[in-house]
């Protein structure tokens, strides 16, 4: 496997019994702990409180009534640059394009890897190491002439050009993935595989596809995260019509008029990272793994 | 790794394998290679709104190097890898062994300390915008308790408007720092700490001149990673300061886009896009060929 698991067995000291820097160290993860739960928690009170509320300037209490009006409005009444209709359409945007541009670039993440690591076709090796650079690259470096070649196919602006640019732009952290995966299967199943006459495409999806199944959730999980949390790329290629949440949020939190409505912004907010944010509470162990898997590169 | 001879299949048997490429190839040379080039040839001609062929030379550099939004964003990111890539490896490090020194609710904790991965820059932004409003955010809040002198305005201020940015960072990263961590924490040899113990040698010693030095590959992946973070780093600015107040959080990569998108500077924004690029080439192809003699060595020990 490729993928760095845990050893499920701390290999820290054991301790000594109740001591003074047993009693430091819970305090050490209690309080860091607060920290990182902090902003949400600021965030799920502030939703459910009335402006009036929020004014009195107690960021922590909670709120005296539960009101759903603020969820309501971030929801579907809230206003952006242009139109007056909550986040509700930039959520259904961010569905379609999140969901065809997950699917699709982690089947041929799969296809991908698999030809690189079993078939090694000339060049292999040179094509893998430009994907690899690649990905360490920021998108500033591409975004300009892939907005050209885009435009030039008259794609510029549609759904079709931004779930293109995510597949395409993934492709570095998809084929990796694969690549490593694949690396760590037996060389030889796929020589008997071979033996009993199957061709290329049946090997890929009779055995090694299935095979991966473990690393399809994990990049499955790992690209969707991505994908839904992309900013650069909605921005630039989806267009007016086809905007993702992430880039509709920034719009209404950020322009506004008159008074701030902190509670709207914060029930948008939240609105917005409650998938990825299910998607990593659900998922649990299968999310960790993506994330070693990802950083332990080559 | 077994010898090619025998796991290469012959090629006229390859040409699935090679015609299924063919995309994946234009997509590298093209895509990749190709828009790189095309940025760093953009970078010497006389682009505006649209591309031009007129060469200039390496004007664009000039003017950039003696922009001052250009320079505070450079500073900027020199700031962010001392504060934020430090602090998420201090931070993440102390997490690990934490976590690492059996404790209860490890799981709990861990899930804890990662979520802040799953929440995307924009969302990270704007709460700790929020968080950081001076009339209703957290500083309020603790001088409403009698505490007149706390100050977490940080973004109001140009002088501290980027630790503020590095501090929310820190909240988004710390958790990616210490599972890296934690991953190589628990590939060390027990018999390590065994040794350790039995030497006498105190806690803190051990960690500094033992476990440390161990960990070596997963702190230099945790360190690329969040310094890669930095270079990219666009949305958690534009969504918690939009580079302000001034220009004192502008960084790298919102100074391209917003030259390309809204400035209509192309020329000058490649220019600022191809000093990243090398930046990056600069740090990866060293690692690059060091892994790959590596490999090669390892292939020989065999």
């Amino acid at each position: 496997m490729a993928t760095a698991t845990f050893n499920p067995e701390a290999t820290g000291r054991k301790p000594g019994g109740i001591e003074l820097g047993r009693v430091g160290l819970y305090l050490f993860l209690i309080l860091t702990a607060a920290f990182f739960v902090l902003p949400l928690y600021v965030m799920v009170v502030t939703s459910f409180k009335e402006m009036d509320e929020i004014r009195d300037g107690q960021i922590f209490l909670l709120p005296q009534t539960l009101h759903i009006d603020a969820w309501r409005a971030a929801w579907s009444t809230d206003c952006g640059l242009e139109t007056c209709s909550g986040i509700s359409q930039g959520f259904w945007n961010s569905v379609k394009i999140t969901v065809p541009a997950t699917v699709i670039s982690v089947l041929i993440g799969a296809f991908v890897g698999y030809i690189l690591s079993f078939w090694k076709p000339k060049g292999a090796n040179v094509l893998f190491g430009i994907i690899v650079l690649a990905g360490f690259i920021p998108l500033q470096v591409f975004v300009y002439p892939t907005v050209r070649i885009i435009a030039f196919f008259d794609l510029y602006g549609t759904l079709s050009a931004v779930i293109l640019v995510h597949v395409l732009f993934s492709l570095p952290l998809t084929v990796l993935l694969f690549r490593n995966y694949y690396a760590a299967v037996p060389h030889d199943l796929f020589q008997a595989a071979r033996i009993d006459g199957a061709g290329f495409i049946r090997i890929f999806f009779s055995l090694m596809l299935p095979m991966a199944i473990p690393m399809l959730v994990v990049a499955g999980l790992l690209q969707f995260n991505a994908i839904w949390n992309d900013f650069l790329l909605g921005m630039v290629f989806a267009g007016r019509d086809n905007q993702p949440m992430m880039v509709q949020l920034n719009n209404i939190v950020n322009v506004t008029f008159g008074e701030v409505q902190y509670n709207v912004n914060m029930a948008a907010t939240l609105l917005t990272a409650a998938v990825p944010l299910l998607a990593y509470f659900v998922s649990g162990r299968w999310f960790v793994r993506g994330i070693t898997a990802g950083a332990v590169k080559g | 790794m077994t010898p090619r001879s025998d796991t290469r299949p012959p090629r006229f048997r390859n040409w699935p394998a090679f015609i299924s490429l063919t995309p994946v190839w234009l997509t590298a040379l093209g895509l990749f290679v190709g828009t790189a080039i095309y940025t760093f040839y953009l970078s010497f001609t006389n682009s505006r709104t649209m591309p031009s062929t007129d060469l200039v030379g390496f004007e664009h550099y000039v003017r950039l190097f003696d922009a001052r939004r250009w320079n505070t964003a450079m500073v900027n990111m020199g700031i962010l890898c001392v504060t934020y890539v430090v602090g998420c490896l201090l931070l993440g490090f102390l997490l690990a062994a934490a976590l690492d020194r059996k404790i209860r609710f490890e799981n709990t904790l861990r899930t804890l300390f990662l979520y802040p991965q799953a929440v995307s820059f924009v969302v990270t932004g704007l709460v700790w915008q929020w968080l950081m409003n001076p009339n209703l955010g957290i500083q309020n809040t603790l001088q409403g308790w009698g505490w007149d002198s706390f100050r977490f305005d940080w973004i109001e201020h140009p002088e501290t408007a980027i630790y503020g940015v590095a501090l929310a960072g820190l909240w988004q990263g710390a958790g990616l720092a210490m599972i890296i961590l934690l991953a190589g924490l628990r590939g060390i040899d027990g018999s390590l700490w065994q040794a350790a113990r039995v030497e006498g040698i105190p806690l803190w010693r051990t960690y500094v001149s033992i476990i440390i030095p161990e960990m070596r590959a997963a702190v230099a992946t945790a360190a690329t990673l969040l310094f890669m973070g930095i270079i990219r780093t666009y949305d958690l600015v534009v969504a918690m300061t939009n580079g302000g107040p001034g220009s004192s959080t502008e960084l790298p990569a919102k100074f391209i886009m917003d030259n390309l998108f809204n400035r209509q500077n192309i020329g000058l924004a490649t220019a600022g896009a191809s000093v990243l690029l090398i930046t990056v080439l600069a740090v990866v192809v060293p690692i690059f060929f060091v892994r790959a003699a590596q490999q090669k060595k390892a292939r020989k020990g065999h």
